[in-house]
C-alpha cells in the first residue's frame, strides 16, 4: 500500500490517539461497573450486597395478589420478588399506570428493619410488543397460571 | 495519490464533482424520504395493532426508535470521515464529518425527548441516570462539542481538524450506548430489533419501524447533500468552478 511518510505519521498519530482514548474511557467505565449496577435484587439485598448504601434501587416483579391499597390514603404495600428472593415495599404516591402484578418494577428508598421505604416506584417494561389478541391467543394456549394472571389484570380497567 | 482506491472515489471526493452528484441526488432522497416516512407513518400511527401491555402509548417507538438508530449512525460516519479527514486530508470528508454533526445532534434530541415523553407514563418518571439514557445524553454533548469546537476556530479547516479529533475519541461512546442495556442492569428494556436473530415484534409493527428508519437514512442523505454543497460554496468561494456555478444561477 504505498503511502506517502507524512500520512503514514498522521495516521500514526490518529490511531495511537484513538486507542489510548479508548483505553482509558474503557478502564473508567470498567472501574464504575460497581456503581453503574442500577438496581439491586430482593435476593442481592437479602445476601447483604446493598448494605453499604442507605438509599438505593430495589428491582424485581411484583408478586401477584400482594398489592394492598390504603382506603384512605395514597399508601400502598406489595412484595417485589426476584428469582430466590422477597421483600416487603411500602410506599405512598402515585403508581404508573403499568404497575399491576407480575410487572416489573424499580423502587428507589431504603430500608426499614426488613421492610423497604420506597420514595419513588417506576415500572420497567421489556421489549416484546404484540397485540392484545395475540397474547390472549397464547395466554390461551398455556396452562401457565402467572400468564393467565396477567392478562386477567390486563382485562381489569 | 495511492493507486488502491478506486477512480470514481477519487473523482466523487473532488469538489466540483461531489456538488454536482450531490445536486443530483438530494431531490431523489428527499422524495424517497416523505414517501418512506409517510407510509411508515401512517402504518405505525394507523395500521399497526396496540401493544398489549401499552396500548397505544408504544407508538412513540415509530419516532424514537428510528431517530436513537440515526444518532448512533450518523456518529459513526462523523467519525470515519474525520478519520479520514484527518489522515488524508481531504477537504470533502472534513465537510462530511462537521456537517454531519447538527443533523445527528438533531436526532438525538428527538430521541432523548421521545424517549421522556415516553418514560413519564410508562415508567413514571421522566428521567433517570441509568446507562442507556445517560450515554446517550453524553452523545449529545458530544456531537455539541464537535460543533463548538468546529466553530472556535478563526480558520475552518483547523477547526475540522480538532473537532474531528473529538469525533473520533467520542466514538467510544456510540457501542457504550448500543451495548449499555445489555452491559448494566438498566431501567430502558434491551434491544427489540435484532439483525441477525429473531425480533421481538410481529411483523405488522415491524415493517412501519423499518419504513419510518429508511426515511430517516433517505433525510440524512438529502440533507447531507444540501449542506455539504453550501459549505463547499463557501469553502471555494475563490475557485474558477465555483465562479462557474455562480454564473450559471445568476444566468438563469
Amino acid at each position: 500500500m504505498p503511502m506517502n511518510p507524512t500520512r503514514k505519521r498522521r495516521l500514526t498519530l490518529v490511531i495511537v490517539i484513538a486507542v489510548a482514548a479508548a483505553l482509558a474511557i474503557g478502564l473508567g467505565v470498567y472501574a464504575l461497573q460497581q456503581n453503574m449496577n442500577y438496581l439491586f435484587t430482593p435476593s442481592q439485598v437479602q445476601s447483604g450486597q446493598a448494605t453499604p448504601y442507605k438509599t438505593f434501587r430495589l428491582g424485581g416483579m411484583v408478586k401477584a395478589g400482594s398489592i394492598q391499597r390504603s382506603k384512605d390514603s395514597l399508601e400502598v404495600t406489595f412484595t417485589v420478588v426476584d428469582a430466590s428472593g422477597a421483600m416487603p415495599v411500602e410506599y405512598t404516591g402515585i403508581l404508573p399506570d403499568l404497575f399491576r402484578d407480575n410487572q416489573s418494577v424499580i423502587a428507589t428508598g431504603h430500608m426499614d428493619g426488613a421492610r423497604f421505604v420506597a420514595t419513588e416506584v417506576l415500572a420497567k417494561h421489556d421489549e416484546t410488543y404484540m397485540p392484545k389478541e395475540l397474547k390472549d391467543a397464547m395466554a390461551k394456549a398455556h396452562a401457565d397460571s402467572k400468564v393467565k394472571e396477567a392478562v386477567a389484570q390486563d382485562k381489569s380497567p | 495519490m495511492s493507486t488502491w482506491i478506486p477512480l470514481w472515489l477519487h473523482k466523487l471526493g473532488s469538489p466540483p464533482t461531489f456538488y454536482r452528484v450531490a445536486g443530483a441526488v438530494r431531490p431523489w432522497a428527499m422524495g424517497l424520504a416523505l414517501l418512506c416516512g409517510a407510509i411508515g407513518l401512517y402504518g405505525g400511527l394507523v395500521l399497526a395493532p396496540a401493544d398489549y401491555q401499552q396500548g397505544d402509548a408504544y407508538r412513540i417507538i415509530f419516532i424514537h426508535v428510528p431517530s436513537a438508530w440515526m444518532s448512533m449512525f450518523i456518529y459513526a460516519v462523523m467519525g470515519a470521515a474525520a478519520f479520514v479527514a484527518l489522515v488524508w486530508r481531504v477537504k470533502l470528508a472534513e465537510v462530511v464529518a462537521m456537517e454531519s454533526a447538527p443533523i445527528g445532534a438533531a436526532f438525538t434530541f428527538i430521541t432523548l425527548v421521545t424517549g421522556s415523553l415516553w418514560g413519564k407514563p410508562m415508567w413514571g418518571t421522566w428521567w433517570t441516570w441509568d446507562a442507556r439514557l445517560t450515554s446517550e445524553l453524553v452523545l449529545l454533548f458530544l456531537y455539541l462539542g464537535v460543533i463548538g469546537l468546529y466553530h472556535a476556530f478563526e480558520d475552518r479547516r483547523q477547526g475540522a481538524r480538532a473537532a474531528g479529533f473529538l469525533a473520533i475519541i467520542g466514538i467510544i461512546n456510540v457501542p457504550i450506548v448500543h451495548w449499555s442495556v445489555t452491559w448494566w442492569n438498566t431501567l430502558h428494556q434491551g434491544s427489540t430489533v435484532n439483525v441477525f436473530g429473531h425480533s421481538k415484534m410481529p411483523w405488522d409493527m415491524l415493517w412501519p419501524l423499518l419504513m419510518v428508519m429508511l426515511a430517516t437514512k433517505a433525510y440524512y442523505a438529502a440533507s447531507l447533500c444540501r449542506r455539504a454543497r453550501t459549505d463547499l460554496l463557501a469553502l471555494e468561494s475563490g475557485k474558477d468552478w465555483v465562479r462557474q456555478v455562480a454564473e450559471t444561477e445568476a444566468g438563469r
